[in-house]
């Protein structure tokens, strides 16, 4: 899959030094390990995305967790691109276990179909992750394959409308 | 990983038998909230066997607001009223990462003076929300006398804000690019006066309500969450620290001028509900500590904000930017396509990230424990539905 | 004379009048002593709906302290309170239970609307979740501007209350 980040994310060339060894090289040897599958996005001080394929997220997630101790979900969320037809998903990875890892948060962005939305759940991997993960089929309509409880949350139970975060759900007056 | 993960699939399984099927003689149904004296704007559904509750599944949203969306269609400027009234008794510190954020996206720096008064009110701010809490959570217990003295406390330090800010407790003072306005005419003086005093209460508050045996049996070895399921949960802030886990955003990640502050971390090891009592009362104590540094090592002149236009261009790129709050890790996420405003905004919230805590800490303990295991979590229901 | 005037019609007719003048004499202090009764004991239901609760949580603090003017802290049983303070924001899922509550509420029961969400949507006019106001989902007797109400302005909207319940006919 190409990437299709370019206007939202500056490109930054990996080679270059960068003041944080450990987060350099867990990007490193994740892209080792999953040829392909992985490509970074950018690369700042002490925080860094990387992009996988939908079909690849779980193992890759599983790696990260298992390798380095990125153990909770600092954060989750969906952002629709009507444009290009798919909705981006960010899990926010951070670690409590390794110390040195402690001020650094990888965002891990996967895309999934706009039309037929449809995703694996981390909830396994990362039991922080139930709620975000409701939160994100309400909101955008993504559906979270292994996920027990796809149902309203913080919307009122007889929602009916479009899922509220998408970009063609327009607000009155706007 | 046995036990979380056994617990976790166990009330998931039980919130979806539940909803087929109702009828279990031996379990009673509560359904507490969204009226409830002290609950506030949260509902829990919970099944008791006998005394003991068996399942529990909270219902948040009440107070969902679609901040997220509204943020969409307002420039950088105008967004900053609505996203701080998520908490606004710690408006500051919602705040505080928002500016952080937009600041990384633009590009400015607020130049020196302007980061050290924004860190002195959003420590006020954090005395001012913490002090809230207390007296809600003496309310829960049925102290009221812990609901008088803080609540009491509070206005003093909302005074020294309101003199800074200009309101009470919507102060929507820090900006990107530093504050709005510059302390005032004898501000540091009053300060220390109002901080020495308060740390003299906050010694009598330690006698009469911690040292308190009521609350020491209420609350000592309930709701024991230990270190390795804190870190399973991603709990933050307080709920944390009390786990055993000394992680605090001013000291991991330093921000502003926090780099340049002498404080401790707050933790304690005993990972229960009186643990997550106390650690917001230490973190209080420090939060004293920390205001007197920063108002020693203020600089006397310079200005405190770099002014930026009103429908400021930000470059297209993404940031994720945290504080530590009141309640834990405050993050902003927000994704700019170089227009006038966000292309999308998320704020993780320390308490929707707590509240997942609770069910299993409810799980397996007794209904007269709920209230002081709820308000621990250090929970503000709208923080959480935003 | 007399006996022109006593006749079975016009009997009806005195002892009716009669009434109304005893109803006059007695109504007026009756009424009275009711009204004060109920204006020093406002009791109000907790339900929070939106941010303003904590500065509803200030006013009964010791500096501002509202119980002084007869409006209690709101720690009771849904069923003995006659107030409804409507704290901010209603939302769609809020709503219904809003108007649960005040179902529930013996009469009389009176209503102030808090802080701008209240009263017109405020500062979330535009959002999806969010009513236009109080008003349209229960009856309004109050409002009481602000974002959020400093608690002096609270307190002046529990004085306008009471003066509108010491007018108002009891029933
Ligand atoms: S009026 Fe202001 S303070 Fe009150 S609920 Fe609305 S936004 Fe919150």
């Amino acid at each position: 899959m190409e990437n299709k980040d370019n206007s939202f994310g500056q490109l930054i060339d990996t080679s270059k030094d960068l003041d944080n060894k450990i987060t350099s090289n867990i990007i490193k040897s994740a892209i080792q390990n999953f040829n392909q599958k992985i490509q970074l996005v950018y690369e700042k001080p002490n925080r860094s995305k990387i992009f996988v394929n939908n079909e690849s997220l779980v193992e890759v997630a599983l790696f990260l967790r298992n390798t380095y101790g990125l153990d909770h979900v600092e954060s989750m969320s969906g952002t629709d691109f009507p444009a290009e037809n798919e909705i981006e998903i960010n899990y926010h990875l951070g670690s409590y276990i390794n110390q040195d890892l402690h001020p650094y948060i990888l965002n891990l962005a996967t895309r999934v179909d706009r039309e037929n939305a449809k995703s694996n759940s981390l909830i396994n991997i990362f039991p922080s992750v139930e709620y975000f993960e409701r939160e994100t089929y309400e909101m955008l309509g993504v559906y979270f394959v292994g996920h027990p409880r796809n149902e309203p949350f913080l919307l009122p139970e007889d929602w009916a409308d479009l899922p509220p975060l998408r970009k063609d759900f327009k607000l009155k007056g706007r | 990983m046995s036990t979380l993960d056994d617990k976790i699939n166990e009330i998931n399984r039980l919130a979806i038998q539940i909803t087929k099927d109702n009828d279990d003689d031996r379990l009673m149904n509560l359904s507490i909230g969204p009226q409830h004296p002290g609950s506030g704007h949260f509902r829990i559904v919970i099944k008791v066997d006998g005394d003991y509750i068996v399942y529990a599944d909270p219902d948040i949203g009440y107070v969902h607001r679609g901040e997220e969306k509204m943020s969409e269609h307002r420039n950088f400027i105008q967004n900053i009223p609505h996203l701080e009234r998520p908490v606004i008794h710690d408006s500051t510190n919602i705040i505080y990462s928002y500016s952080l954020a937009i600041e990384e996206l633009i590009g400015i720096n607020p130049p020196r003076r302007g980061q050290f008064v924004r860190a002195i009110a959003a420590e006020l701010d954090r005395l001012v929300y913490t002090t809230y809490w207390l007296a809600i959570y003496g309310i829960f217990l049925g102290h009221s006398t812990m609901f008088m003295w803080p609540t009491g406390d509070r206005e003093l330090i909302i005074d020294l804000l309101e003199r800074m800010t200009g309101h009470r407790v919507t102060h929507a003072f820090s900006v990107p690019g530093g504050v709005r306005n510059d302390i005032p005419y004898n501000f540091k003086e009053k300060c220390l006066t109002q901080i020495n005093y308060f740390e003299k209460r906050l010694k009598e508050y330690e006698d009469i309500f911690y040292n308190n045996p009521l609350l020491r049996q209420r609350t000592e070895g309930v709701g024991i969450m230990n270190k390795e399921d804190a870190i399973k949960l991603g709990v933050t802030g307080s709920v944390l620290r009390a786990s055993g886990v000394p992680y605090d955003i001013r000291k991991v990640e330093p921000y502003d001028v926090y780099d340049e502050i002498d404080f401790k971390v707050q933790y304690m090891k005993s990972c229960d509900t009186f643990a997550r009592a106390y650690v917001p009362y230490l973190d209080m104590k420090e939060s004293c500590h920390i205001i007197r540094q920063l108002l020693d090592k203020m600089p006397d002149e310079g200005s405190v904000r770099e002014k930026i236009v009103g429908n400021v261009k930000a470059q297209p790129g993404e940031t994720y930017r945290r504080v530590e709050s009141g309640r834990g890790a405050l993050g902003y996420y927000i994704i700019s396509d170089g227009s006038t405003k966000p292309y999308r905004l998320k704020i993780s919230t320390g308490s929707f990230r707590n509240i997942l805590a609770l069910p299993f800490l409810l799980v397996g303990s007794k209904l007269g424990d709920m209230p002081a295991i709820y308000w621990a979590l250090n929970y503000w229901p709208i923080e959480a539905d935003r | 004379m007399l006996k022109d005037l006593v006749n079975p019609t016009n009997v009806n007719i005195y002892v009716s009048k009669l009434s109304d003048v005893l109803i006059k004499a007695v109504e007026e202090p009756l009424g009275y002593a009711i009204n004060w009764g109920r204006i020093y004991s406002l009791w109000p239901v907790h339900l929070e709906t939106g941010c303003c609760s904590v500065e509803f949580g200030a006013a009964s603090s010791p500096r501002y302290d509202v119980e002084r003017f007869g409006m209690l802290e709101a720690f009771g049983s849904l069923r003995q309170c006659d107030l409804i303070v409507v704290l901010g924001t209603v939302t769609r899922k809020m709503a219904p239970r809003l108007r649960m509550v005040y179902d529930q509420m013996p009469e009389p029961k009176y209503v102030i609307a808090m802080g701008a969400c209240a009263i017109t949507g405020g500062l979330y006019l535009d959002s999806y979740n969010v009513l236009p106001g109080a008003d349209s989902v229960v009856p309004v007797d109050v409002y009481v501007p602000g974002c959020p109400p400093r608690p002096e302005t609270l307190i002046q909207g529990c004085f306008l209350l009471q003066e509108k319940i010491k007018r108002s006919k009891i029933k």
